[in-house]
């Protein structure tokens, strides 16, 4: 192949390549896009705007899929966030198990929800989770917190712990025997029982 | 119920990758007839790509497009990350990005890779995800799968190896798309979701303000498992509830993630017309894939050892993980996603035991179990070369493969191509480690703080993109550094093997004897298992030693 030849050749390529990438752009971006944003509109809307929770008033208290810091008596409290649930910023804590930040992190809770050896804490009450956002907590680590959350309300532990049963679910059926609750929504059956 | 679980994923893919090669296959091969859709398509691709896209093309013509238009890539979206405060599609008014993050970023998507140094949520606006990321995602994973038909048609005996421009948009809208499509629609019923509303602000049960971030999710995790490329849409990847809501959309992502590399091989087997081959191939790398599996569930399943003594009721080690997967998610996970330099996460890989980390490690350093779309059997060519090679030593007789005899030339190409991979690796782990550049961006003491290190230089040169996401690594040294290793590691192993197979194809095929190595018996199955072990695995022994060994010891 001579020179001239290899260079219009070289020329022609770039005008193919430049075709395909506004070609591939239209259809893999654009239409594929605005496909699925009208399936999703059309078939799924609340979850395809991210599973948000309104209020009476219709305001935005959270979205069920994501993880809000709880810290009064009253409330059950979810796992640990390494970003303060802070939803606009996901991240975990990235500690190793080796890391003593990871120890002393669990030591404070330990201290703060008076766990003992004779009753010790679950797990992931003390661990964070990947995202920082995971909205459960399981089963055992809401009955774990139930008398605390009974106290505040005044209200009885068998009260408690019945709302609990009815609202755990196993996330994967017979594949994840451990039930866990939705630590959102499990907070606003409790804030509707008062009324 | 666990290893039920594990099998039911593992499973499904390996079904699903039976018909789905076919359908590789069938979209991959110039149309049989002359009507119908396939012709059609064929060309409607001819009308696009025009007279170019027509002509055949041997390894060099066939290297030079694949490179020119991969240069297309980078440069695209380097310009649109540069100027997404002033493009549409940005309601949260996401700013400027820095210089080196920018190079960093294009590297790292137009290579497969989607190593993040950047978070989604925090930096990126609509536009750039969509019509920067998300189109690298298609387009650079149907690189891959051009490759690997290329390289299969050179196999088979072919100086013509196809045409790369067709081959790209084959693989672009007659297999990516329709699978991601399909795909976006299981998680956008899943409850992922696909909007292109800003941020939402919601007001708390306990009165403080929580801004959530959302976006066109569905359609960008859909062609991100496909392709192997792994780049989330928010930091916490598929750890995230938005990216991955359930139980079940886990289920889905696994498969995706495993799919196309499984049915890589049997289109391999298809185009080349050695299918008792290809079987050989996918059991070494399922039996490499299920031990894994079966090492990482059994060491995550043990506590913790920050919680030794605490009084904390004992389960797995569940830091950095989400309770709606189930127990074991986090580690099959963890190995599907480095097995097949897809690299995303859905549980943080930086909080694994020790030993976990080791066997995610161990998946990149030889990412070969099936491997990144269409580049992760082009891995295990060189190494099938490289075993007949020695075996062929053994007998005194010249080594063959699929009918032609392998010499000193194709030798050199394998060897090099298969030195370059530890060389990244370990080169970049010992400067980094005796600098600043990486000694002070780790987050985690002692042995671990050097496998920080050690996991970005394996991700990058295994472009598989997860991390050891403590690492503070979005620096100028990181980004500079793991952006230029990403792409010479992505295009060494695709151009060198290319050069082989075009070799191979230019020689006379040599007549089967009784001497003749079989390639499609057991025994040859384990010259494999052998090379891959004994070549690719024992060269980082050392390192990880200093690692996760000495983490796991110090414990």
């Amino acid at each position: 192949m001579s020179d001239t030849k290899k260079h219009i050749n070289v020329y022609q390529q770039i005008i193919t390549s430049g075709r395909i990438v506004i070609a591939s752009m239209t259809i893999c971006c654009l239409l594929y896009g605005l496909a699925l944003l009208s399936f999703g509109r059309l078939v799924m809307q609340d979850s395809a705007d991210g599973s948000l929770i309104l209020n009476d008033h219709k305001e935005t208290i959270g979205s069920e899929l994501i993880a809000q810091g709880f810290t009064r008596p009253e409330y059950f409290w979810p796992r640990p966030s390494a970003v303060a649930y802070n939803a606009s910023a996901s991240a975990g804590s990235n500690f190793s198990p080796t890391n003593p930040a990871l120890r002393h992190r669990a030591e404070a809770i330990i201290t703060k929800m008076e766990a003992k050896a004779g009753n010790p804490i679950p797990a992931d009450l003390v661990s964070a989770s990947g995202s920082g956002l995971d909205p459960h907590i399981t089963l055992a680590a809401a009955r774990y917190q139930a008398a605390r959350v009974a106290a505040a309300r005044g209200l009885s532990d068998a009260l408690v712990m019945g709302l609990l049963e009815k609202s755990a679910k196993s996330p994967g059926g017979p594949l994840t025997p451990d039930p866990v609750v939705n630590v959102l929504l499990i907070n606003m059956a409790l804030d509707r029982l008062k009324k | 119920m666990s290893t039920l679980l594990i099998l039911l994923i593992l499973g499904a893919a390996a079904l699903l990758s039976w018909p789905a090669a076919k359908w590789m296959t069938w979209a991959m091969s110039p149309p049989q007839k002359g009507t119908g859709f396939r012709y059609s398509t064929e060309s409607v691709f001819l009308r696009i790509g025009g007279q170019t896209a027509a002509r055949d093309q041997n390894w060099k013509e066939y290297t030079l497009s694949l490179l020119l238009f991969n240069s297309f890539m980078f440069i695209v979206v380097f310009v649109i990350l540069s100027l997404q405060q002033i493009l549409p599609l940005n309601p949260d008014s996401k700013g400027v990005l820095e210089p080196s993050l920018i190079f960093h970023t294009a590297a790292s998507f137009t290579s497969n890779t989607n190593l993040q140094h950047y978070s989604g949520e925090v930096s990126l606006s609509y536009f750039s995800q969509i019509f920067g990321l998300m189109w690298l995602q298609f387009v650079s994973a149907a690189t891959g799968i051009a490759s690997l038909a290329a390289l299969a048609r050179g196999l088979s005996g072919k100086t013509n190896m196809g045409n790369f421009f067709s081959d790209l948009m084959r693989a672009t809208f007659l297999v990516l798309l329709p699978m991601a499509v399909l795909a976006s629609i299981l998680l956008i019923l899943g409850g992922v979701p696909m909007t292109l509303l800003g941020a939402a602000t919601a007001k708390t049960l306990e009165g403080s303000l929580q801004i959530i971030a959302r976006g066109p999710v569905a359609a960008f995790v859909a062609i991100k498992q496909l392709g192997t490329n792994g780049g989330g849409f928010f930091s916490a990847n598929s750890a995230h509830p938005f990216e991955n809501p359930s139980f079940f959309t886990n289920i889905i992502e696994c498969v995706c993630i495993i799919l196309i590399p499984m049915a890589g091989v049997w289109m391999f087997g298809r185009i080349t017309g050695r299918m008792r081959h290809a079987v050989i191939i996918f059991s070494v790398m399922a039996v490499l894939l299920a031990g894994k599996v079966a090492l990482a569930v059994y060491f995550e399943s043990a506590p913790t050892a920050a919680f030794a003594e605490l009084p904390v009721q004992a389960t797995g080690n569940i830091e950095g993980k989400e309770l709606r997967f189930g127990a074991v998610a986090g580690a099959t996970w963890g190995v599907l996603t480095t097995a097949t330099s897809n690299g995303s996460v859905n549980s943080m890989h930086d909080s694994f035991n020790p030993l976990t980390g080791l066997i995610l490690l161990a998946g990149m350093w030889l990412n070969i179990t099936f491997g990144g779309v269409g580049v992760g059997l082009i891995n295990m060519f060189l190494y099938i070369i490289v075993g007949v090679f020695i075996c062929g030593m053994m007998v005194g007789r010249t080594p063959e493969y699929l009918g032609r005899k392998v010499e000193t030339h194709e030798m050199k190409l394998a060897l090099l191509t298969l030195l370059v991979h530890p060389l990244f690796i370990l080169g970049g782990t010992a400067v980094f480690a005796l600098t600043p550049w990486g000694a002070s961006t780790v987050n985690n003491p002692g042995p671990h703080g050097f496998t920080e290190i050690l996991y970005e230089f394996s991700s990058a040169a295994a472009n598989n993109g997860s991390g050891f996401e403590g690492l503070r690594d979005n620096t100028t040294p990181w980004n500079v550094a793991t952006g230029i290793i990403m792409l010479l590691a992505r295009f060494i192993p695709i151009i060198l093997p290319l050069a082989i197979a075009g070799s191979l194809a230019g020689r006379k095929p040599a007549p089967v004897t009784t001497g003749t190595l079989r390639t499609d018996t057991f025994l040859f199955g384990m010259v494999i298992l052998g090379s891959v072990i004994f070549i690719g695995a024992l060269l980082f022994l050392p390192v990880a030693v200093l690692g996760p060994v000495a983490e796991y010891l110090a414990k």
